[in-house]
């Protein structure tokens, strides 16, 4: 699992260094258009993943102590809390679609006050990663559903254990990338 | 260190705590501290996912050094690139 986080973190570490490298040319452009982002519905968002970091990490416990129900329960918490970001995110996008902000050919965009082109490229960057990310999330939030079926019908304790743990891990990775995401994109 | 449910929550307190540490440090006018702050929470952040709820801490040698090939990666990619995006 260690491995394939490597190559996820190949995949998301492209386009930190992309943000790197643009915002170094363009700082101005880039924290005007950072302000243009709901700061409280980003910090909220973390919280929410925060969380579903220690319902996942509880869930994980549960299993290795053999304790199905509560493991179960922890599961579904860890799903729920996954699909809170979700909403959450999908609800700022729609935000930012309303304002003309989204940077896609056939829409109506407008950055006259807030840098032009360079913070067109920031929104080019921002939707990239976030999306990115809600897709890592969308995964991982059904595996977590899958995993809580499989969970459920298992015969095999330390095997089952041992699948939660792993997916557990990716879970964690998950929510590490956003923990990076928010303070560049929001906190500019 | 055992992973008890107690870990787990303190953990998850203290990154509350960071979050409200960062959001908070935000609505200062700090320059280049305000990036370096963020940043530094971040990591703090990071590594406390990391080393309890990963459960690196207490991991065998071998793995801690897999978990070490991405950020390696990360590291030679960014020093090549910006060596040459910040001096030309």
């Amino acid at each position: 699992m260690w491995v394939l986080l490597a190559t996820e973190v190949l995949m998301f570490g492209v386009l930190f260094l992309s943000y790197t490298v643009y915002r170094y040319w363009y700082p101005q452009a880039f924290s005007s258009a950072s302000a243009q982002l709901d700061l409280t519905l980003g910090a909220i968002n973390t919280g929410v993943l925060l969380t579903s970091s220690l319902t996942m990490a509880l869930a994980v416990r549960a299993m290795s102590l053999q304790l199905r129900k509560q493991a179960l329960w922890l599961l579904a918490l860890t799903a729920l809390l996954g699909c809170v970001f979700l909403f959450i995110k999908a609800y700022s996008w729609h935000t930012e679609y309303t304002e003309h902000l989204v940077p896609l050919r056939w829409l109506t965009t407008d950055y006259s006050d807030i840098g032009g082109d360079a913070a067109r490229i920031f929104f080019n960057i921002y939707f990239v990663m976030t999306g990115l990310h809600a897709v890592h999330l969308t995964i991982a939030v059904v595996l977590v559903i899958l995993m809580g079926i499989y969970v459920l019908r298992s015969s095999r304790p330390t095997t089952s254990a041992r699948r939660v743990k792993m997916l557990g891990l990716y879970w964690h990775f998950v929510d590490i990338i956003w923990i990076f995401l928010f303070p560049l994109l929001y906190l500019l | 260190m055992t992973m008890t449910a107690r870990t787990y929550v303190l953990t998850y307190v203290a990154l509350i705590l960071l979050l409200t540490a960062t959001v908070w440090s935000h609505s200062f006018e700090l320059g280049a501290w305000n990036s370096l702050i963020n940043i530094g929470i971040a990591i703090a952040k990071g590594l406390l996912i990391a080393l309890i709820y990963m459960e690196l801490a207490r991991a065998i040698s071998l793995i801690r050094i897999f978990s070490l090939i991405g950020l390696s990666w990360m590291a030679i990619l960014f020093t090549l690139s910006l060596a040459d995006y910040f001096t030309r």
